[in-house]
């Protein structure tokens, strides 16, 4: 069955986009997508010189590159880290990243709010990592948002679908996709997310922090095709206390 | 010449971006620049020459999520 998502004009397969981060070695990352299946991966924009490696000779030709704009404390700073990552070649999908907590890592719907305005305005297919508060998200559509990404937990906490009820609201609500993004933990969070209807899952830390990152890509693939399949195939009604439902016929017992 | 690049002062022989990052045995096709707050674009690196107290940032892509 055909079940793509369109981004930007792009017919991606795929509804599991990766990251590049935290890995005990960039070397594992073509082995991960391939057994992730992602077409979209996020990297990011630092100085040269520092700890740092490149990253680029690990990934394939023909992914998708998602740059974020981490380390922006401000909408100024993204709008910066947005064009230098356009001017790397790299097309223009951009994920807008703007947090001044250090400590939470939470993002700043109003600064991240003033980005998207401005890169949507220049063209920018625009990505936002919000927090899934209602009207933050219908901010970032009225700016140009193609996709909103909701944190599920904050940033590397593998606490899962914390934000769950809020999530919801906002795939009720929202014309836009929902992709959830950070602190999912495990396939199952994936899982859940695809299941009440969001429309793609990013990942980093769950699978570049696991004992065997690469088997656990492949999870990952697993859970967000069996979540959106479930969403697709529609759930079967939740019954109450009490009312448990034989599967099998009550009648033609053997006495 | 002297010129700072990415918060650091240096001093450089090199009078040209090419040079420079050749200096820093950096491969133009991996990495952006900016010049005194302004991205230089891919095609004009080549002939794109420094001044005394340019300031310059080099960044590139690394992992991230």
């Amino acid at each position: 069955m055909e079940d793509a998502l369109v981004l930007g004009g792009i017919s991606l397969q795929s509804r599991l986009f990766i990251g590049t981060g935290k890995y005990a070695s960039d070397s594992l990352i073509p082995e991960i997508i391939a057994q992730s299946g992602a077409e979209v991966i996020t990297v990011a924009l630092r100085r040269v010189g520092m700890q740092q490696e490149g990253v680029m000779d690990h990934i394939p030709k023909g992914m998708r590159l998602l740059p974020n704009t981490s380390g922006a404390r401000t909408a100024e700073e993204a709008v910066r880290l947005a064009h230098l990552a356009k001017a790397a070649g790299c097309g223009d999908w951009i994920k807008i990243e703007v947090i001044s907590d250090t400590r939470h890592l939470l993002p700043d719907g109003y600064e991240t709010c003033k980005a998207t305005e401005i890169l949507a305005k220049e063209g920018f297919t625009v990505l936002p990592y919000m927090n899934p508060d209602l009207y933050v998200a219908r901010s970032l559509v009225d700016a140009g948002a193609s996709v909103v990404m909701p944190l599920a937990a904050p940033i590397g906490s593998n606490r899962g679908l914390q934000t769950k009820e809020m999530i919801g609201i906002l795939i009720e609500e929202l014309d836009v996709p929902i992709i959830v993004d950070a602190g999912l933990g495990s396939p199952k969070d994936a899982c859940e997310a695809m299941e009440m209807g969001a429309q793609a899952c990013l990942v980093n830390t769950a699978i570049a922090a696991a004992d065997n990152p690469v088997l656990m890509a492949k999870a990952f693939k697993m859970a967000v095709c069996a979540g959106r399949s479930a969403f697709l195939a529609g759930k079967a009604r939740v019954h109450g206390l009490g009312q448990a439902n034989a599967s099998s016929p009550l009648t033609g017992f053997l006495r | 010449m002297h010129i700072i690049v990415n918060g650091e002062p240096k001093q450089t022989k090199a009078e040209t971006l090419p040079a420079l990052l050749e200096e820093f045995s950096l491969d133009p096709k991996t990495v952006v620049v900016e010049i005194n707050g302004k991205i230089v674009d891919r095609s004009l690196v080549p002939t794109t020459s420094l001044a005394e107290n340019d300031t310059l940032e080099i960044v590139h892509f690394v992992g991230g999520g």
